[in-house]
C-alpha cells in the first residue's frame, strides 16, 4: 500500500504547530495504524528527521495511551476500535490521511500527537472512587449484586480514559468519561454511600478543568473506543439533579479535617 | 562473596508462619508514619496497591510511572482472571490446594512459605476488590460467579469479562488516586527511574529523569518500592506493552540487588501469530478461552486443506491425546511446548506454518452461539480486528509468544531485596511462581504483595531501622545523577545509522532462539558470545538524535535496550547454568523419554541469585537452597 499522510507537528504546546506531508510506500494491509507511525518514524530517523512523537503503550486497545484524530474521527473510522487496533485493512490504497491531536481545552498539546491528560486523572481524585480502606472489607459474598446491576456497571466500568469523547465533542466536553465513572460506581450497593457526592465532585472539577457540558450530539458514543453508551450520560445528569436537590456537595469531611 | 542470602522465613507450621509473623512484627505508631517517606516506582497492580494502602496507613508516598498515568499500566491489560480460595463452588478448593497447584505448576522451584501466604491471601483481595467496586461477573442470584484456569482441577478463577487486569488495576488506581487528592501520595507521570541511590548499604531514594523535560532529579527515600513489571520485551516481540522494560530493576542490580531465576521466563500458548515484519508486539488471547476452545493441527504434516474441511478423524487434538485429565487445560509451559513440537513437525497451520487452531466449533453447537458471545466476545471482536478472520465461523490460528516473566529481583520472605530497605513487589520480584506462572495467579501476587504484605512488612523495616537523615544534596545523590546524565548524554552523542529499533529486533531474534521456549548449551554459548559485540555495536553505531530537554521517545527507548542488552547475558548465563529442564526452562539436553521436563532436584533445588560483580567480572551466582516440609516435589504429571 501507498499512503500520504498530512501528520500534525508541534515541537511543543507553546509553539505553533502546523501539518506535514509524509509518503509511505511500504505498507501492508496487516498493519496496525500504529505500525504504519512506526515504519514513518523509522523512515524519519533514516534522513535525520525527528520522528513523530505519539503515545502508546499495549497496542491490544486496553491501556488508553493511544489516541489521534484520523480524517476528522478520533481513533479513526472503525467504530469501536482504538488507534493500536485499528489495521491498514481498512483504508485504501493510495488514500491521504490527515493526522492530529486530541484537540481540547481540557487537553493542552506536549508534542505533536501526544496530548496531557491529568485532567482525567484530577477528576477521579475528586471522587471517582469508593472509599474503602484496604483490610477493612467484609467477606465479598455477603454483598449480593443482582447480575444485571453488575453487568450495567461493567458496561460502564470498560472506559479506558484515553480522552476520544472529549476529543469527539463539539464542546470538548468530558461527560462520558464521568459519566462512565460515576455510572460504574453508582450502580452497585457499594457505591451508594458516596454517590451524590461523587457526581457532584466530579462533575465540578470537571468543568474546572475546562471541559465543556454535554449537548446530546452523541460523537463522544460513536468515537469511544468501547462504545460506552450515551445512556449513562442521562444517568449521570439525573444523579446530579438528585444531588443538588439533597445538596450533597462538598466539602466533604475528610477533606475537611485535613 | 559480600553477599548473604537470608530468606527470613519465619518459624513453626506452614499454615500459621504469617499469622503468627504478623502478630511479633514491629509496629510504627500512627503519628511517627508520617515522619518517613516511601517511595514506589511502578503504578501497576503492586504499585498502585502498595502505595494507596501505605498512604492509607499515614505514610507519606512518592509514586513514579513513566506512562502519563497511573491507570495505563500494563497490569490493565490482563485479561482472564484472578485466583482465590473461596471454595465458593464447592468443589474441593481450599488455601492448601492452591498453594500445592501454585508450587506443582512452579514445577517445584518456588519458596514454600511464600506460597503458600499468598494463598492464604487470595481471599481478603477478592474483598478488598468488591468493596472498592470492582465489577466481577456474578451469578444470577448475586453471587460471585468463577470459572476455570490452566493446570487446575477447581473453577476458583474471578472475573470481569475479559478485562479482568483492567478492572482490578483500576480498584487500585482510585484507591491510589484517592491518596493522591489528599496530598498521602505525591504522583510524579511520565518520569522514569534511572537510578537506585544506596546509603550506607541501604536503599535509600532513586534518581528519576521527567520525560518531558529531561530534568534528572533525586528523590530520598526510607524505604524504595520497585513495582516495575516483568522484562518479556528482551525477546522484542512479546505481549507486553511497548513500554515494558528492565530498566529499574537492573539498575537495581548494578547496585547491589542479586538477579533470582532471570532465565524463567514464560511463554503464553494462546497468542496471535504474527503478520510481517512490521510486526511491533503479539496480542494474547486469554487463557480463558481454553476453556471451550480445543487446540488441534492436521494429523498429516502440509495438509492444506481449509480447516473446515478436515474431518475430525484426520485432526490431532494432540494436547487432549497427550493429557486427558487436563486436556486443554495443562499448564502454560507445556500447551506451549507442545505446539512448538506439532510445528517443528510441519504440522503447523497458517503462514509460514507457525500456528495451530483453537476450535470453538463444538462449543458453539453445545452451548449456542450467545454464550460463547457472554463468555468471550471482546477476546473474538479483538482477534477479528486484528487478523481480520471471524473465530465464529473459522478456528482461531494461535502460537506461543512471551508474556511473563517469573524471574526478578531476588526477595525474602519480607520481599526485601538483597539491599536493605528496597523492596520488590509483583512481576518485578522473582516471586512465587518459581519455574512457571499458572494462569491468574499474577493479579493474585501483585494484589497480595501490594494489599496486604508490604504494608506490614515495611512497618517491620522502619520499626527496627536506624536511619540517618539524607538529603537528595548529598553525595551519593550527585553521584547518581551524574551516571544518570551520563548514560543518556552518550545515547544523544551517539551518531551511527541504524535506529535503536533495528538493535532491540535483533535482540529479540537473538534471545528467542537462544533462550526462548527450548534451549541447549550451544545456542546459549554462542548468544553469550554474540552478545558483548552487539552490545560494542549498539554504541558504535546506533542513531538517536533529539534532543534531551524534551520529550524524546526514542532516547527512552534506547536506554531500555541498552539496558536489555545487558541483562540479556545474565538471562543466558543463568540458563546455561541450571543443568535441568524444570517448568518454563526446558534444555534439549534434559528431557523424559516423553519429552516432558527433566528435572533434577539433587543438584538444582536451588534460587539462583546473580550479584553484579562489576563491569567487566562475571556475577557471582548465590543459591538459595529450596526446602519442602509441606509437599514433596514429585515428576510434575498432568496425564
Amino acid at each position: 500500500m501507498h499512503l500520504t499522510l498530512h501528520v500534525w507537528r508541534q515541537p511543543r504546546g507553546s509553539r505553533v504547530g502546523k501539518f506535514v506531508r509524509y509518503e509511505v510506500s511500504h505498507a501492508t494491509s496487516d498493519m496496525s495504524f500504529l505500525e504504519l507511525l512506526d515504519v514513518l518514524n523509522e523512515q524519519l530517523l533514516a534522513s535525520q528527521e525527528e520522528p513523530v512523537a505519539f503515545d502508546s503503550d499495549c497496542r491490544e486497545g486496553i491501556c488508553g495511551s493511544c489516541g489521534m484524530v484520523i480524517n476528522g474521527e478520533p481513533h479513526g473510522p472503525q467504530p469501536g476500535t482504538a488507534t493500536c487496533q485499528l489495521h491498514l485493512r481498512q483504508f485504501q490504497d493510495g488514500a491521504e490521511l490527515w493526522i492530529e491531536p486530541w484537540r481540547a481545552r481540557g487537553f493542552p498539546v506536549i508534542k505533536d500527537l501526544v496530548v496531557d491528560r491529568s485532567a482525567f486523572d484530577r477528576i477521579i481524585q475528586a471522587g471517582g472512587f469508593i472509599t474503602a480502606r484496604t483490610g477493612s472489607a467484609p467477606e465479598a459474598n455477603t454483598l449480593l449484586v443482582p447480575k444485571r446491576d453488575a453487568d450495567t456497571a461493567m458496561d460502564a466500568a470498560e472506559c479506558i480514559g484515553c480522552g476520544a469523547c472529549v476529543a469527539a465533542c463539539p464542546n470538548a466536553s468530558a461527560m462520558l468519561f464521568v459519566a462512565a465513572k460515576a455510572s460504574h460506581l453508582g450502580a452497585l450497593p457499594q457505591g451508594q454511600p458516596e454517590r451524590y457526592s461523587r457526581t457532584i465532585e466530579m462533575v465540578q472539577q470537571m468543568e474546572r478543568e475546562g471541559f465543556g457540558s454535554c449537548t446530546n450530539h452523541a460523537e463522544c458514543t460513536a468515537a469511544c473506543p468501547k462504545s460506552i453508551s450515551i445512556d449513562f450520560i442521562a444517568r449521570l445528569n439525573r444523579d446530579f439533579l438528585s444531588a443538588v436537590r439533597q445538596d450533597a456537595g462538598p466539602p466533604r469531611m475528610e477533606k475537611a479535617e485535613r | 562473596m559480600t553477599l548473604t542470602l537470608d530468606p527470613a522465613v519465619p518459624a513453626g507450621p506452614l499454615e500459621t508462619k504469617w499469622t503468627r509473623y504478623r502478630s511479633e512484627m514491629r509496629l510504627v505508631a500512627p503519628a511517627n508514619r508520617r515522619k518517613y517517606r516511601i517511595v514506589v516506582v511502578g503504578s501497576g497492580l503492586a504499585g498502585a496497591s502498595a502505595a494507596a494502602s501505605l498512604a492509607e496507613l499515614g505514610y507519606p508516598v512518592s509514586c513514579f510511572c513513566f506512562q502519563d498515568s497511573p491507570r495505563r499500566a500494563h497490569s490493565i491489560a490482563a485479561q482472564g482472571g484472578i485466583n482465590a480460595a473461596k471454595n465458593y463452588q464447592n468443589d474441593g478448593d481450599s488455601v492448601f490446594r492452591l498453594f500445592y497447584d501454585t508450587v506443582k505448576g512452579g514445577d517445584f522451584r518456588a519458596r514454600e512459605a511464600n506460597v503458600y501466604r499468598l494463598a492464604e491471601l487470595s481471599v481478603n483481595i477478592i474483598d478488598q476488590c468488591v468493596a472498592q467496586g470492582v465489577p466481577f461477573a456474578r451469578e444470577y442470584g448475586g453471587l460471585l460467579a468463577n470459572r476455570s484456569f490452566g493446570g487446575v482441577q477447581v473453577a476458583r478463577t474471578f472475573y470481569a469479562r475479559g478485562q479482568t487486569g483492567q478492572q482490578l488495576l483500576l480498584g487500585a488506581y482510585q484507591a491510589l488516586e484517592r491518596q493522591i487528592g489528599l496530598g498521602q501520595v505525591a504522583m510524579y507521570t511520565r518520569h522514569e527511574m534511572l537510578e537506585l541511590v544506596v546509603v550506607n548499604g541501604r536503599a535509600r531514594g532513586i534518581v528519576v529523569r521527567d520525560l518531558v523535560t529531561g530534568a534528572v532529579t533525586g528523590h530520598a527515600a526510607d524505604v524504595v518500592v520497585l513495582a516495575t513489571g516483568g522484562y518479556s520485551n528482551v525477546y522484542y516481540l512479546s505481549t507486553n506493552a511497548k513500554g515494558c522494560n528492565v530498566t529499574a530493576i537492573w539498575r537495581a542490580y548494578k547496585r547491589g540487588a542479586a538477579f533470582a531465576n532471570p532465565c524463567f521466563t514464560q511463554i503464553h500458548p494462546t497468542c496471535i501469530p504474527p503478520s510481517g515484519d512490521h510486526q511491533s508486539k503479539l496480542t494474547l488471547m486469554s487463557e480463558s478461552l481454553r476453556n471451550d476452545g480445543r487446540i488441534w493441527v492436521p494429523r498429516r504434516s502440509g495438509d492444506a486443506r481449509l480447516p473446515g474441511a478436515i474431518p475430525d478423524a484426520e485432526r490431532d487434538y494432540y494436547l487432549e491425546r497427550l493429557y486427558p485429565s487436563y486436556g486443554n487445560l495443562v499448564p502454560r509451559d507445556l500447551a506451549s511446548r507442545r505446539a512448538k513440537e506439532v510445528c517443528d513437525e510441519g504440522r503447523g497451520v497458517g503462514p509460514g506454518g507457525q500456528g495451530v487452531f483453537l476450535d470453538f466449533r463444538e462449543a458453539i453447537a453445545r452451548l449456542g452461539r450467545q454464550t460463547i458471545t457472554e463468555r468471550y466476545g471482546n477476546l473474538f471482536e479483538m482477534y477479528e480486528r486484528i487478523t481480520g478472520q471471524n473465530p465464529y465461523d473459522v478456528p482461531m490460528r494461535i502460537y506461543p509468544a512471551p508474556h511473563y516473566t517469573m524471574g526478578g529481583l531476588w526477595v525474602d520472605y519480607n520481599l526485601m531485596s538483597t539491599v536493605p530497605g528496597l523492596f520488590v513487589a509483583g512481576e518485578a520480584n522473582f516471586s512465587d511462581h518459581g519455574a512457571n506462572r499458572l494462569g491468574a495467579s499474577a493479579l493474585m501476587q501483585g494484589l497480595a504483595d501490594g494489599y496486604f504484605i508490604l504494608p506490614n512488612t515495611i512497618g517491620h523495616y522502619l520499626g527496627g531501622a536506624k536511619l540517618e537523615p539524607v538529603s537528595v544534596d548529598d553525595a551519593a545523590f550527585a553521584d547518581a545523577k551524574r551516571d544518570a546524565s551520563e548514560r543518556t548524554d552518550r545515547l544523544l552523542a551517539a551518531r551511527g545509522k541504524k535506529s535503536v529499533d533495528v538493535f532491540h529486533r535483533e535482540l529479540g531474534r537473538l534471545m528467542w532462539n537462544a533462550c526462548g521456549m527450548s534451549r541447549n548449551r550451544e545456542n546459549l554459548r554462542s548468544a553469550m558470545e554474540r552478545l558483548p559485540a552487539l552490545r560494542r555495536e549498539f554504541w558504535e553505531t546506533v542513531s538517536v538524535g533529539g534532543s534531551g530537554t524534551d520529550l524524546n521517545q526514542n532516547l527512552e527507548h534506547a536506554g531500555r535496550v541498552a539496558d536489555f542488552l545487558e541483562f540479556a547475558e545474565l538471562m543466558c548465563r543463568d540458563a546455561l547454568e541450571r543443568e535441568e529442564s524444570c517448568g518454563c526452562h526446558f534444555r534439549e539436553e534434559f528431557q523424559t523419554a516423553s519429552g516432558e521436563a527433566k528435572r533434577n532436584d539433587q543438584r538444582f533445588s536451588y534460587v539462583a541469585a546473580w550479584e553484579y560483580a562489576g563491569p567487566d567480572c562475571p556475577p557471582v551466582l548465590h543459591q538459595e537452597a529450596l526446602q519442602y516440609e509441606a509437599v514433596h516435589p514429585t515428576e510434575r504429571s498432568y496425564t
